[in-house]
């Protein structure tokens, strides 16, 4: 177990790193002039080529690409992340005080999808092809048809008719007013947990069936045990795995979707502050959250990975 | 009566050849099997065939310019005048949900078929060369894999500009590592055939063998992946439009159009509605389409697709 924990945290590292690099290509080579793509074409054109050299040298930018490259990944180590270009407040800052939102969605998120996909996976299962599975059936693929953020657009403009309910824009963090940080997080989280709930349904219906169509599943039968009795505790445990992994693969539908659905829900999370700096090309605090948002997705999987093999002992062996 | 007749006779028998005597008569029995077999599949088609009409003949069946704005009538609710109202600036609602297939549906085919091919083409070098070679390539989509979808392709198109290339671009990137991967899987499997063997003991090169032997048992894999991942792209590039670095306005698309509902302070709720049923009916009838695809031409995918998606982890 620990040769294969060493074995996937390597990976994992290399994995990060070339991460890294791409997003640092991806943001300092492909567009030419970084000071063009922060001022724009007119704004760059309006200043004098000494106000130029002297603002990318501020920026660290006047460096050599590998100088750069390098002091990046030493800042990362030593958690020192660089100042968004336009608002002065440091990457670590906007991290610390936005992430707690982005991460409680995520969480809530991941427990929506299991308390709602799971049951109905199961309740499928029991009798397939009965009315109730058609009906999962028909809901998990328009649950997974929707786009998360319409639904939350919708969401929060039905709230808004009819009960003349906004939820609170400002961050509240949930050791100041769990209530009020609850109004804020609920809506995204339970608009993504049921894109995933779909999916775990899906997953978890497909995976008993299979697991049922197994000698054990049968021997059970042939004792005379009770069909609740089977598929709890024989059949589900044995197909739990896949949707364990389909729950690590969704988290990256979550972390992307959750930008879109924090801006549909108007939530003051790290997605939104992402997409303000798309829009703004504040290079340093968008090259800092991909490679977040990157970085979390990497380490649930190997987290994945790891429950896999402590829960499956034949992975960890072979 | 080919029709009938094609559609009729017992698989496998004889009779499927007689009825098929021309090639649109099997085509059309083919057709028919599978829709009998995959109704939902075939309901996905015809609403995926009906709404790629729409978008192709949208100026012959949008009732007014997209683009025009008219101050006399705005934010007016669906009316008889503008079925599904107008915006903050006048401009007909329907028009542009017709208008906005048209980008909405360009841009996700040119993504699915630029970046499933390229993916795809990656995948066959990489499983049938092995080696070295398969080794540094798993490891860069691995990377590619790494990112969230939708905030690689935001990263990207920021870097490259936003505009209707760069956003067909972006998504195309996210969609490589998945042809590579799942083509890469097969092509393992296509090189180990005797027919393949024989080609490379005839003295073939590499890239005959690749692209007369293997390149063909990739075709329906290939096709499936096209088609499952139509939905995804049409999402992401709806996305990127509703956060604002997708194809820039007033370009109609039909995230451009959810993101102008939201600027409102109270938002008109025909805004808000109209161009995301669109994306959300559209994304349906290619899910339901590409699972009935996924079903006939490559059962063994089925369960797997999304186990695949992991990075090809096995159970």
């Amino acid at each position: 177990m620990r040769k294969y924990l060493a074995r996937r945290a390597a990976y994992a590292a290399v994995t990060l790193l070339g991460v890294s690099l791409s997003v640092f290509v991806i943001l300092r080579i492909l567009p030419g002039d970084p000071l063009v793509a922060i001022l724009g074409v007119e704004g760059h054109a309006r200043m004098t080529p000494a106000d130029r050299v002297r603002i990318m040298a501020d920026l660290g930018l006047s460096d050599p690409l590998p100088v750069q490259y390098a002091r990046w990944l030493v800042d990362i180590a030593a958690g020192e992340l660089g100042k968004s270009f336009f608002r002065g407040d440091t990457v670590a800052e906007l991290i610390l005080h936005r992430g707690p939102i982005s991460a409680e969605i995520g969480i809530l998120a991941l427990v929506v999808s299991w308390l709602v996909g799971l049951p109905v996976g199961i309740l499928s299962a029991f009798k397939p092809n009965s009315i109730p599975d058609g009906l999962a059936r028909a809901m998990s693929v328009l649950f997974i048809a929707i786009p998360g953020f319409w639904l939350g657009m919708l969401i929060v403009l039905a709230l808004l008719f009819w009960f003349g309910y906004k939820a609170p824009i400002i961050i509240v963090h949930f050791w100041q007013d769990p209530w009020q940080n609850l109004q804020i997080v609920i809506g995204p989280a339970v608009v993504l947990g049921l894109a995933q709930g779909a999916y775990i349904a899906r997953m978890s219906r497909s995976c008993l069936l299979e697991v049922i169509g197994e000698d054990f599943v049968r021997t059970a039968r042939a004792k005379g045990l009770r069909e609740g009795l089977i598929v709890m505790r024989h059949a589900l445990p044995n197909a739990l795995l896949p949707v364990i992994t389909i729950s690590g693969v969704l988290l990256g539908f979550v972390l992307g979707g959750s930008v879109a659905v924090e801006q549909a829900f108007g939530v003051p999370g790290l997605g939104r502050a992402l997409v303000t700096a798309v829009i703004e090309r504040d290079i340093i605090v968008v090259q800092n959250l991909v490679l977040l948002y990157a970085a979390i997705f990497v380490l649930v999987n190997v987290l994945v990975d790891l429950s896999y093999a402590w829960l499956d002992p034949r992975i960890r062996y072979s | 009566m080919v029709v009938r007749a094609a559609e009729q006779p017992a698989p496998g028998s004889p009779a499927t050849v007689f009825a098929g005597q021309s090639l649109i008569g099997s085509m059309v029995g083919e057709l028919g099997r599978f829709s009998r077999r995959n109704t939902l599949a075939a309901l996905g088609g015809l609403v995926g065939l009906l709404i790629i009409f729409v978008a192709v003949a949208a100026p012959l069946l949008a009732p007014y310019d997209p683009l025009k704005a008219d101050f006399r009538r705005m934010n007016k609710p669906p009316d008889a005048h503008n079925l599904l109202g107008t915006d903050q600036v006048g401009r007909d609602t329907l028009s542009r949900v017709i208008y906005g297939a048209r980008t909405s549906l360009f841009v996700a085919l040119s993504a699915v078929v630029l970046g499933t091919t390229v993916g795809s083409l990656w995948g066959v070098a990489c499983g049938y060369l092995r080696g070295r070679f398969d080794l540094v390539s798993q490891r860069i989509m691995e990377i590619l894999q790494a990112f969230p979808d939708l905030i690689l392709a935001m990263a990207i198109s920021m870097a490259i500009g936003t505009g209707l290339p760069a956003v067909i671009f972006a998504i195309a990137i996210t969609r490589i590592p998945f042809g590579g991967r799942v083509i890469r899987s097969v092509a393992l499997s296509v090189r180990e055939m005797p027919y393949v063997e024989a080609g490379r003991a005839s003295g073939a090169s590499a890239l005959r063998v690749m692209v007369y032997h293997v390149l063909p048992q990739c075709l329906a894999p290939y096709l499936v992946l096209a088609t499952t991942h139509l939905g995804v792209a049409i999402v992401i590039e709806a996305a990127l439009g509703f956060l604002g670095v997708g194809v820039p306005p007033p370009t109609p698309t039909w995230g451009n159009m959810l993101a102008d509902s939201i600027t409102a302070l109270v938002p008109p709720w025909w805004l808000a509605f109209f161009p995301g049923l669109a994306i959300t009916v559209t994304v349906l009838a290619f899910n339901l389409l590409g699972d009935g695809i996924r079903d006939t031409l490559d059962p063994r995918l089925s369960p797997a697709f999304l186990r695949m998606m992991t990075g090809g982890r096995r159970r």
